[in-house]
Order: C-alpha cells, then sequence, then structure tokens
C-alpha cells in the first residue's frame, strides 16, 4: 500500500467506526482525535482493526506515532507495503 | 493453551468483555455456573410470568445523537446499534422525604429547576456542585479515593438535600455503608440525573439475547452450568483452571466477573484470612407484585420512586431482616412503551441484611417472607396510592436468593466497597471485571468489561 492508501484505509476504518461523522475535511497533521469525535477507546478500535484486517501488530508504545493521518501513514508504510 | 481468554462469568461485563475478545479474534470461553445468563441482572420465569431480576430501569439513557457519552460508547465498541437494546424512556421519577419532592427525568434541565424550586437557598451551591461534578474525571483508574459525603457536604451544607441526591445513587449502585466513594458518586450522578433511565420493553432478556447473540456471532464460546471449581496458581500466574465438572482447561489469560474476594477463593493459593473483611454487605429484599391493573389506573404514573420516611437517610445493613425505612418502588409499566405490558407490575426494594435471612429454618424463611412483604406494602403505600386490594400474585427474592443464584457472598450486589479499579490481582495473568472493578450499574458493568478486555488483553497482545 502507498500512503495515500493507507491513508485511505485508515479513515474508512474510522468511518466504520463513526458513521454519523463527517471526514472529509480531516487534516493529515493534526491529531485525529483534535477533529473528530473519537475517544480513546474508538482510537483503540483503529489499532485493533488494522491488526484484524492486515496482521499488523501496533505496541502499546508506539500508539501516538498514529495520532494523526500523516504520522499513521509514515509509521505504517514499511509494515503494509507489501499488502 | 486451550484459549487466549477465559471469562469467569456470564453478566453483562462477561459478555461484554467476551464481545470485544472475539470481535478481535481471540480465541475465548466464557464460563457461567447458571443454566441462564446474566448474573445479577438476569431473570426467571415463575408459571407463565417472566420476571427481571436486577434491572429496574437502564441507567445511562441518552438519545440517538449524543455521541459522548457511556452508553453511545459501549454500542460503538460492541459493534451494536443503538436500536438493538429498544429502549424506552422513562416518564418520570421521583425522590421522596417525608416533607419534600424532587422530581426528575430524562431531561436534566428539569432536574435541576426541580432542585432550585425546592431548595431555593441552595441553588448557587446546587450549581458549583455541578460543576465540581463535571470537572471530576471519574475514568480515571488511578484517582485517590475520596469521600463522597465530605466532598458534597463541603459545598452544600443543607443534610435534606444532599441526602435526597445520594439516596438513589445509593440504591442503584452502592457497595459502602452511608457514605460512597467520589468517583462513583460522579458516576452514579450522571448516569441517573444527567442521563437517566429507560428500559426494553421486554426487559433485562433484551439486552442479554442481544449480547449472547453477538458474542456467538464472533465466534465466543459459551458454556452454560459449567462452574469453576478452582484455579491453580505457580509462579505467580494461574496455570490452570479446574472446573466443577472435573475438566482442566488452559488459558493464557483469565478475566473474572465473579467478584473480586470470590474470585480469591477459588485460588489454589488464598489465604482467607484478610479476605472476609473485603466482603461486601449490602444487600437487599425484592418484593415481586403483580396487579390486576395497570398503576396509571390508580393514578400512578410515576417510573421509580426512592423513598425515605426520615430526612435522614439510613443506608446500611440493617440489623433486623428488612429495613422498609427507606427504599426503591419500581413500576416497569410507566416507561413510554409503544404497547403496554400484558399485566401491571411494582417491584419493591429494600435493605436486609443476608445473615439472619441465612440463619433461618425453611419454615421460618417462609413465614418471614410473608411477614416482611406485610411490613413492606404498610409502609411503601404512604408513598404510593393504595394498591393492596389490586395485587393478584406475589413473589419476593431475599439475600439468600440473590446468594444462591450468583454465588454473591452476603448476597452483596453491588459487591466490595474496595474497588479493584485497575482490575489487576496479585497474579500476572488474572484480572478482576465487573461489579467490583467498578463500574456499576449495568451500562456500568458492560463498560467494565469493556475496558478490562482492552486494557489487559488487547492492548496488550
Amino acid at each position: 500500500m502507498t500512503k495515500e492508501q493507507i491513508k485511505a484505509t485508515i479513515l474508512e476504518i474510522i468511518a466504520q467506526i463513526i458513521p454519523d461523522e463527517d471526514l472529509s475535511n480531516l487534516k493529515g497533521d493534526i491529531p485525529i482525535r483534535e477533529q473528530v469525535e473519537l475517544d480513546s477507546m474508538d482510537f483503540l478500535d483503529i489499532i485493533m482493526e488494522l491488526r484484524k484486517r492486515y496482521g499488523i501488530e501496533v505496541p502499546e508504545n508506539d500508539y501516538v506515532q498514529l495520532a494523526t493521518l500523516d504520522g499513521s501513514a509514515a509509521y505504517l508504510e514499511p509494515r503494509m507495503k507489501k499488502l | 493453551m486451550d484459549y487466549d481468554v477465559l471469562i469467569i462469568g456470564a453478566g453483562m461485563a462477561g459478555l461484554a468483555a467476551g464481545i470485544r475478545l472475539a470481535y478481535y479474534d481471540k480465541r475465548v470461553c466464557i464460563v457461567e455456573r447458571h443454566h441462564r445468563v446474566g448474573g445479577l441482572n438476569s431473570f426467571y420465569s415463575i408459571g407463565r410470568r417472566r420476571f427481571d431480576v436486577g434491572l429496574h430501569a437502564m441507567t445511562n439513557y441518552v438519545p440517538k445523537s449524543v455521541k459522548l457519552a457511556p452508553l453511545p460508547k459501549l454500542l460503538r465498541q460492541l459493534k451494536l446499534k443503538a436500536e438493538d437494546f429498544a429502549l424506552c424512556p422513562q416518564r418520570m421519577s421521583v425522590v421522596k422525604f417525608p416533607n419534600k419532592t424532587l422530581r426528575f427525568n430524562n431531561d436534566f434541565g428539569f432536574f435541576v429547576q426541580e432542585v432550585v424550586e425546592d431548595f431555593p437557598g441552595q441553588a448557587d451551591n446546587f450549581q458549583k456542585l455541578l460543576k465540581t461534578i463535571s470537572e471530576y474525571d471519574e475514568l480515571d483508574l488511578h484517582a485517590k479515593p475520596l469521600s463522597a459525603r465530605e466532598v458534597v457536604s463541603s459545598i452544600i451544607p443543607d443534610p435534606l438535600l444532599i441526602d435526597m441526591i445520594f439516596c438513589p445513587l445509593m440504591f442503584y449502585g452502592n457497595a459502602q455503608e452511608n457514605d460512597m466513594e467520589f468517583g462513583q458518586f460522579v458516576i452514579m450522578f450522571k448516569s441517573i440525573f444527567k442521563e437517566g433511565f429507560a428500559r426494553p420493553q421486554a426487559g433485562v432478556r433484551q439486552i442479554l439475547d442481544v449480547l449472547v447473540k453477538k458474542y456467538k456471532s464472533c465466534g465466543g464460546e459459551l458454556r452454560m452450568k459449567c462452574g469453576v471449581r478452582s484455579l491453580k496458581c505457580a509462579d505467580g500466574r494461574v496455570e490452570s483452571i479446574l472446573l466443577e465438572n472435573g475438566e482442566v482447561l488452559t488459558a493464557e489469560r483469565i478475566l473474572s466477573s465473579a467478584g473480586y474476594v470470590e474470585t480469591m477463593k477459588l485460588l489454589t493459593d488464598h489465604s482467607s484470612s484478610n479476605l472476609n473483611c473485603r466482603a461486601g454487605q449490602l444487600s437487599f429484599v425484592e418484593s415481586i407484585l403483580v396487579l390486576n391493573k395497570e398503576p396509571a389506573e390508580m393514578g400512578y404514573n410515576t417510573t421509580i420512586t426512592f423513598y425515605s420516611n426520615s430526612d435522614r437517610l439510613g443506608y446500611r445493613k440493617p440489623d433486623q431482616l428488612i429495613d422498609v425505612s427507606s427504599g426503591v418502588i419500581c413500576c416497569p409499566n410507566n416507561f413510554q412503551f409503544e404497547n403496554p405490558l400484558p399485566e401491571g407490575m411494582l417491584r419493591i426494594t429494600n435493605l436486609a441484611n443476608f445473615d439472619l435471612w441465612n440463619r433461618l429454618s425453611e419454615e421460618d424463611y417462609r413465614a418471614q417472607k410473608a411477614a416482611c412483604l406485610e411490613t413492606t406494602l404498610k409502609e411503601v403505600v404512604k408513598f404510593v396510592p393504595d394498591f393492596r386490594d389490586s395485587i393478584i400474585f406475589t413473589d419476593i427474592f431475599t439475600p439468600k436468593t440473590i446468594h444462591r443464584f450468583t454465588g454473591r457472598i452476603n448476597g452483596a450486589v453491588y459487591g466490595t466497597p474496595a474497588k479493584i479499579k485497575t482490575g489487576n490481582t496479585h497474579l500476572d495473568n488474572l484480572f478482576i471485571c465487573g461489579t467490583d472493578q467498578g463500574f456499576l450499574g449495568i451500562v456500568g458493568a458492560m463498560l467494565s468489561g469493556i475496558s478490562m478486555a482492552n486494557l489487559h488483553v488487547l492492548q496488550k497482545t
């Protein structure tokens, strides 16, 4: 997956968790949780969904790297390259 | 290993934890000793009638448009829709003391207005209390325990208003006598006054059916009539689980919703000496009365009445079988249902003493149930219309009944007063969820299962 595909995947996962939220204006460099109503439990589900779908393990200490869309793409790119 | 996670107890907490884990592909098994799911919130039948245990009303009700509250939070976590629980909001509830009545419904502004009108001198202080409540982080698992009575009385000097606020919060979820932990107070205050009451038309079975169905569809295994005899410990871990049927299971981690002391007693290395003092003491008698008409036909439209016949609320283990001086009267009919329930019903809950009930001979036990019912009815008709001529069926359950069906020591429905908020035990792979972890009520119990599954399993592996 490319960075853009990874971002699209994350957005799709967020849309599944909070279907009523408008995600079209989400900025890549601002923490996702500052832009949409997503609590820490919802945030955990993004990581859980990545594991469920693609078998990607994100250790607890690395959760912060996924705070923004850009950060997620950068962190996940090497791990999702072959997908 | 047979399982990634073994969950003890198929109540609200165990089922919710199970859904989380099974959904995220953990190999999970819930073992339940009873032949029915639900634990402290279950149901039973006598003849063609079905009765709920536990659930009077589900707290934490918010309309679908509210997103960041416990109920929508748990629906999202369990991948359920708001419609799945089919919740119907309450009509109106009251706190009735000898000379004051405070009404509340699911519109918080209405309750605030009631307090201001009935206690005009306390209006500013009440606002201060609301500010303190909204600024407190009740979900902080590491918060230092505070006395709610100390915090609230430092803000509101009127003891009557304090006890009227405490009354519903204590009866619906407090394991401690006379006082409660401030974090618990905040959780209960929000769940009852700021949010509100609702009930599915079909009662607690609606919720349980949805949870069981979801759990199974995610691939979770549920074993009924499957009690745990002991947990074998070695090197600071639970090594294996011995079931009552003699079977031995192994699991990477164990989540127990059986209660803290109850779980500790299952350990092969437990020392019971200092355990008993941690056991909860508060239990209840519930009198269930089926009526030949809807309570509304008698002019009674209230959903829940919390009453006290004295200005000072006595919330403690009574030194007699039952304490009818305060209690809760629930009318399951008085929710905003689309169709009326088949029969009129009132459920009355009063504090009771487990030891005294447990000590009675079978004959005395039956006689005392009848005598206590009469005392209860005589007291509650001071707070609701006299419905005694309309009673067509009665059933009563006592602390002894609760103990028998849930395994809770002392029949203590709200568990130990010393909650284990982090869920940790002295063993590396054994965690507590449910009532003794500390999020109370039905929504709280489910959130407890979810949080503990997240914290101790999903985030760790």
